[in-house]
């Protein structure tokens, strides 16, 4: 395992009477792609902010190689960021933008030249060096941001939601070049976004927050196959969240019936919510299901359908590719690996029923997550 | 369509007011007395070089002033907090919404040889000091030295250049501060973070990006200070004779010559053409040049 690199410890923020970090405690590893992922408003960029030197914690410790740099302002941290939306000098062409930090690290003009070329090519823009800001499209000026971040050679680099006003296809393709320039270039990466396919895709630890609160960190597997509560088990994937009781070790209860399961360590009976992931169910005929419920709603999604099936007035979301029609009275069988079992929390019974489902829920989430870009 | 039809009045309105005065006034620069044509009116011009120079010269100094006033003004007014932006804006505006005239004709009862400025100095006895420094001083260098009664102030070009600057500072103020006010915080923070510090900062992040503010400013105090006739009239007591006063002579007076009027404008219109052009071109291209 590599060594640790970046510490916050009990880091509190409060703006006002607002309390923006709650007793944050987080470690970040030399060369890891670490990402903070949460809703608008959950600290994350604050979190980013307080390691680039921007923000001081109300109260806390922030340690930098087993240094505290709490009161070192941003200019002499050894950290660079790819700000939301670039920041780029519009004064400046883009070799001047790219070799800002190196004229005031004094740089000898043959070795500037040098870098500035090397990082403009490692982001696919070699020759681009005399082009002004303006004439770049929204992808290009973001790889110049990030050329002007990494050719300083900082030991992390920081991104707030660097993607974030690329279009769909774009933030795909830098999704997959930032991950290769993180492992050409072999520094640590702490990556702030909103978008959980994102995180799944690109990190080797990802950290949910929500109201200024750690509630996971763990790798993407571990989030997404384990997560902790049901506002982590809501906010990666999809996810239908029932309440159940823990019957014994690999038996639960839900709907006054008893299903086998692979989890085990909770008190005889403790109340418990469930989560079955939509891609975890098949339908099959109602004499062979073990619960049976009404399709009330059928969306095409192209690899499959979203089913939404009506269990007694609870509605789960069933993603399969076989077509049943609304009103259609079916059965579901659920293997025992595809329960997971979360200790009762604060956000039970908040998330994972689908009975306000809509066809445009992706697009109403979409337009949520635009509202984040204030932060 | 729709937005076409509503430019209509406006347009109408440059063509009687804007482009057939400018026309006009090139006519009449263009003939004699007699209404023939004629190149008399530029070619007798050389006897007010003086004039243009010194006009040149006042608001050249007035510029200046007011950017050396006004920038700093601007650049820390910038970095403060919403409430205090808005009072000190107003406090800036203030002045101008009180008749040009009236301020005008306040800074001279303020500045005569027996104005406030004056008894206020000696009450404080600040003239004698001066009196007390001045004899001794003639009296180490054996020179005879006659004592003051009054610091003069009115009708030099040093109070020109004062009312320039106190009328024309808002317009320096208000472009630059709203060009600084506009710059995005987080090309700031994207420079600190790139390890510049606040020196680093302001030379190459915010002087270049606020020199279009500071272009236009200068467009708005020089061309009015060059132009005007009121303030060098009643600051300068007619000692130190500017353009605007020149030409103010073609139209009213005895010296009626509105050819010569016209031609005068022509020419001042064309020198600031000149230097605005000039200006522009390197606050566009130059900014490179400017911060290394």
């Amino acid at each position: 395992m590599s060594k640790e690199l970046i510490r916050l410890s009990d880091c509190v923020m409060k703006f006002d009477d607002d309390l923006i970090l709650d007793h944050i405690n987080l470690y970040i590893n030399d060369k890891e792609f670490l990402t903070l992922l949460g809703p608008s408003g959950c600290g994350k960029t604050t979190t980013l902010r307080i390691i680039g030197g921007f923000q001081k914690p109300t109260s806390g410790d922030v340690f930098f190689d087993g240094v505290r740099i709490n009161d070192l302002p941003p200019h002499k941290r050894k950290v660079n960021t790819v700000f939301q939306k670039y920041a780029l000098f519009t004064h400046m062409n883009i070799f001047e933008n790219v070799a800002f930090g190196l004229r005031i690290a004094k740089i000898p003009p043959k070795e500037l030249t040098v870098r500035v070329e090397e990082a403009l090519t490692l982001v696919n823009l070699g020759g681009y060096g005399k082009r002004t800001v303006d004439s770049l499209s929204g992808g290009q000026q973001q790889r110049v941001a990030i050329a002007r971040a990494i050719v300083n050679r900082p030991q992390v680099l920081l991104l707030d939601e660097p993607l974030g006003a690329l279009d769909l296809k774009l933030r795909k393709d830098m999704q997959i070049e930032l991950k290769k320039i993180q492992q050409q270039v072999g520094i640590t990466f702490v990556y702030v976004t909103h978008d959980q396919e994102e995180a799944l895709s690109m990190s080797d630890t990802i950290v949910v927050m929500n109201q200024g609160r750690i509630q996971q960190i763990g790798t993407p597997q571990d989030i997404y196959n384990e997560p902790k509560n049901a506002f982590v088990a809501d906010f990666i994937g999809e996810s239908n969240i029932i309440d159940g009781i823990m019957h014994a070790d690999g038996v639960v209860g839900m709907y006054g019936k008893r299903f086998p399961c692979l989890d085990s360590g909770f008190s005889p009976n403790e109340p418990v919510d469930v989560v079955i992931r939509p891609e975890d169910i098949d339908i099959v005929p109602v004499e062979q299901g073990q619960l049976t419920g009404v399709v009330t709603e059928v969306t095409f999604k192209g690899v499959h359908y979203d089913t939404i099936v009506d269990f007694r007035g609870f509605k789960w979301l069933i993603q399969t590719t076989d077509y049943s029609p609304v009103g259609a009275k079916i059965g579901v069988k659920i293997d025992p690996d595809g329960f997971h079992i979360m200790k009762k929390s604060r956000y039970s019974g908040m998330f994972g029923d689908y009975s306000s489902y809509s066809a445009e829920y992706d697009e109403l989430s979409e337009s949520a997550e635009d509202s984040g870009d204030e932060e | 369509m729709k937005n076409k039809l509503l430019g209509i009045p406006y347009i109408i309105w440059m063509a009687i007011f804007v482009v057939a005065p400018l026309i006009l006034v090139v006519i009449f620069a263009f003939t004699g007395r007699n209404g023939g044509f004629t190149l008399e009116n530029f070619s007798t011009m050389n006897q007010y070089v003086g004039v243009f120079g010194d006009s040149f010269l006042l608001a050249l100094v007035a510029t200046m002033a007011c950017i050396f006033i006004g920038y700093p003004l601007a650049y820390f007014l910038s970095r403060e907090n919403a409430a205090l932006k808005g009072m000190a804006m107003m406090l800036i505006m203030l002045p101008m919404w009180m008749n040009f005239l009236l301020r005008t004709y306040s800074w001279m009862s303020l500045l005569e040889d027996t104005g406030l400025l004056n008894r206020l100095f000696q009450a404080i006895h600040l003239i004698d000091l001066v009196n007390v420094i001045g004899s001794s001083m003639a009296g180490l260098l054996n020179q005879p030295y006659e004592p003051i009664e009054f610091f003069h102030m009115i009708n030099t070009p040093g109070a020109v250049i004062l009312g320039m600057v106190y009328n024309f500072l808002p317009f320096m103020v208000l472009p630059i501060f709203s060009v600084i006010d506009k710059i995005d915080h987080r090309v700031i923070e994207a420079a600190q973070d790139l390890g510049a510090d606040s020196t680093v900062v302001f030379r190459r992040i915010i002087f270049p990006l606020s020199l279009p503010g500071v272009l236009s400013g200068v467009t708005m105090v020089f061309i009015p200070s060059v132009s005007t006739f009121v303030i060098s009239g009643l600051l300068g007591g007619g000692k130190t004779m500017l353009l605007g006063d020149l030409i103010q002579m073609q139209f009213s007076g005895n010296t009626y010559n509105p050819n010569l009027g016209s031609a005068i404008s022509l020419v001042m219109m064309v020198i600031v053409l000149v230097c605005i052009s000039i200006m522009n071109r390197f606050g566009s291209g130059g900014e490179e040049a400017v911060v290394l």
